[in-house]
């Protein structure tokens, strides 16, 4: 009796460990997308971490993809990887009060960087409060949806927040695969092709900065800006995060990025920390600057300031 | 014997000292270029000379024929507080000085110290250009009309769509919205 379960057992020859290595190695050829065949598609799913490219294979990743934009855009796309300058860290100003809540820097970013027009993402939003009203701690109550006829208004002041560029960011913490990273001159960047959307980093984010493509992004070819960056605003895929980069395209060639350029009224500052000359440090030395939720340790590189 | 020497080289020491200070001060004193466009002259305003040459200087305040638009809400002044009687294609400083129309900042920072004080250090105002190089400056009169200088109100763009207004929708390529920046661009900005 015994001896024949024994041989039946040898027979089939199928434990418990071999049944799940099969059906590992299964479920993980089903997971594999097989039906694409174009070698794009493989040598994007190769790709190797941004940081850990060699010049030669970065090269050969931007010419993929810019041949991939070519496809899809019919546009030549110029794919810059512009290294952080060394000896700088970047810094926002921003003065309370003389922004008058326009929103013209809102638009502004949505063109310089290729953002959705439908369904809409917008990298920066305006926040409207009462004066004399509470309003640090309750920043999630604030109005940002108010369409006079006229700004500004009597009696209200305005706020507008993007992606501080905290220089201990929680984003970066969380995203477990490493798309989201602080770079050398401060700028959290995210790898679009390494982003898998888990939204991890948007729940991690004190400042709701960060935005998910829910749909295909879609924007009018004559509006696509065809100087881009790597990091910063090429154009995204349906299922990735992204942010404000403080224009990494314009800003590592020495540029200023598009918000402050449009601004009407100059309430926008930016510069380098480390240089004692800076715009942004006179601000800093000058005016009583603060940032957004300083308690939580996020060390936003964005002051807030009222100048007088 | 000793002792004078000695102190005669701490004199000398003393005046190059001073010499190399107040050389320093006055490099500081000189006031650095500012890039600006050049002011904003309603068309065919400038220079003021081809009427006023052959007028005669009115120097009682009163209702401006010609210059009807320009109802001073300023300061408690009048027009020769800021421009020059002898030669109306300049402006003329408290202190006697004349400068031209392209430094007009001066005259401003006059009353306005502080403003001025950030506005040379580029916190007041809009700058464009580099952050680490060349940056273009504008004259406080780009922004602020001198004769009714508050900075007007403007119409904003609109609100972001909420996110239960979301929907994700089949669009041809000419249905996709435009950015409402370009029409302003297209009108001009401020």
């Amino acid at each position: 009796m015994a001896d024949k379960i024994n041989k039946g057992h040898n027979f089939k020859s199928l434990n418990r460990r071999k049944f799940l290595k099969g059906a590992a190695i299964g479920l993980m050829s089903m997971a594999l997308p097989l039906n694409k065949a174009n070698a794009s598609f493989w040598e994007a799913f190769f790709q190797k971490h941004f940081r850990e490219m060699t010049n030669d294979e970065l090269k050969a990743a931007i010419k993929r993809l810019e041949r991939e934009y070519k496809d899809k855009y019919k546009i030549d796309f110029d794919i810059k990887t512009t290294k952080p300058l060394p000896g700088v860290l970047f810094g926002y100003g921003l003065d309370i009060s003389r922004c008058i809540g326009c929103r013209r820097c809102v638009y502004a970013c949505v063109r310089e960087n290729n953002q959705s027009r439908d369904p809409q993402i917008h990298w920066i939003t305006v926040l409207r409060f009462k004066k004399g009203e509470k309003w640090v701690s309750n920043l999630e109550e604030a109005e940002k949806y108010y369409y006079p006829d006229r700004v500004p208004e009597e009696g209200y002041f305005y706020v507008p927040v993007q992606c501080q560029q905290c220089e201990n960011p929680p984003c970066v913490k969380v995203c477990p695969t490493q798309a989201t990273w602080k770079d050398r001159d401060g700028i959290v960047v995210i790898d679009y092709n390494w982003c898998i959307g888990c939204r991890y980093c948007m729940a991690a984010c004190p400042y709701g900065a960060r935005h998910f493509n829910w749909g295909e992004p879609r924007i009018r070819g004559e509006e696509l800006n065809r100087k881009v960056h790597y990091l910063g605003n090429r154009p995204r895929y349906r299922g990735v995060v992204e942010k404000c980069t403080f224009c990494i395209q314009r800003t590592r060639e020495g540029r200023y990025p598009a918000c402050v350029e449009i601004c009407p009224v100059g309430a926008r500052k930016f510069g380098n920390l480390l240089d004692p000359k800076s715009e942004i440090r006179y601000c800093i030395e000058k005016k009583r600057v603060f940032r957004l939720k300083e308690d939580l340790n996020t060390f936003p590189k964005f002051y807030y300031f009222f100048a007088t | 014997m000793i002792d004078i020497k000695k102190n005669r080289i701490i004199y000398i020491g003393l005046i190059i000292l001073l010499l190399v200070l107040s050389a320093n001060v006055t490099a500081d004193d000189e006031s650095p270029e500012f890039p600006v466009p050049p002011p904003p002259f309603s068309e065919g305003i400038f220079p003021c000379s081809e009427c006023h040459a052959d007028m005669e200087v009115n120097e009682t305040p009163r209702e401006l024929e010609f210059h009807e638009n320009i109802k001073l809400k300023h300061f408690d002044g009048w027009c020769f507080d800021c421009h020059n009687p002898t030669n109306r294609d300049t402006l003329r400083l408290a202190s006697g000085k004349v400068i031209s129309f392209k430094e007009s900042e001066f005259l401003c920072g006059q009353c306005h110290g502080t403003i001025f004080r950030d506005w040379k250090a580029g916190v007041h105002g809009k700058r464009t250009g580099m952050w680490n190089g060349k940056k273009e400056y504008r004259l406080c009169v780009h922004c602020h009309w001198p004769h009714e200088p508050r900075f007007k109100p403007i119409k904003p763009l609109p609100p972001p769509v909420r996110p239960e207004d979301i929907k994700y929708r089949k669009l041809q390529t000419d249905q996709i919205p435009e950015n409402p920046l370009n029409r302003i661009i297209k009108e001009g900005i401020r």
